[in-house]
């Protein structure tokens, strides 16, 4: 399970709100064990490197900038547990193209954006044989 | 010829938590086939059902993508340290 702050919560929202109608996106840095929760210290935003005209359904962390959140995580303690994300007009559930990209183990968080507000923000892992994704909250 | 590959977090479960691991091969491919071999778990998250190394896997030998080189035809020196990297995607339905 994946524990998240409510400063940390809110400061997802903001970023949704400031990429609409884009989608935002970004790291979930935090401490974990191997047996007990996530606990999500910090969020590191990223640039949508998608092209600009599929920003409002689509976003990209490209490797480079996954290296780079990687060893800045590491020089704070800290590791990446999982990554946010915007649905701008669209509720906060995975889509297949989510799934389809998907890792186990991180914490997906998608939060919906209403016309620029931001509403519904939820968290999701990936079952082990990718066939779905769990809620987490 | 052992080169080293560097597993990310999201993987260890699926390789008895190791954080690297050495196998054999002369190119990257090799190198993968040896390593999903030993970790057959492992082997869905990073090739489609095509056998085709997933879009969002990236490989790099040092700081180079092979996706920039000869992708898994890339060549490998012994010693050579490779590091599994996900690019990360996703989005709405609609298209």
């Amino acid at each position: 399970m994946t524990e998240l702050p409510s400063d940390k919560q809110h400061a997802i929202r903001l970023e949704g709100e400031k990429a609409y109608p884009g989608e935002c996106c970004g790291f979930l840095l935090g401490v974990f064990e191997a047996t007990g929760p996530r606990h999500i210290v910090d969020i590191l935003p990223m640039c949508n490197a998608r092209e600009t005209e599929a920003q409002h359904n689509r976003f990209l962390i490209a490797p480079v900038d996954f290296m780079r959140a990687e060893r800045h995580a590491r020089a704070a303690g800290l590791e990446i547990v999982g990554f946010y994300h915007s649905h701008p007009d669209h509720p906060a559930l995975p889509s297949d193209y989510d799934r389809e990209q998907a890792l186990p183990f991180y914490c997906y968080i998608i939060v919906s954006v209403n016309k620029a507000k931001a509403e519904g923000l939820t968290g999701w892992s990936l079952s082990p044989d990718r066939a779905h994704f769990n809620q987490e909250f | 010829m052992s080169v080293t590959i560097l597993i990310p977090t999201a993987l260890r479960s699926f390789a008895d938590g190791q954080v690297e691991v050495m196998v054999e091969g002369d190119t990257a491919g090799n190198a993968l086939e040896a390593f999903t071999k030993h970790y057959p778990d492992i082997r869905q998250h990073l090739y489609d059902e095509n056998n085709s190394l997933r879009s969002f896997v990236n490989v790099y030998i040092g700081e180079k993508n092979i996706k920039n080189a000869h992708g898994l035809a890339t060549a490998l020196r012994d010693g050579d340290t490779l590091m599994l990297v996900p690019a990360i995607a996703g989005g709405t339905r609609a298209l």
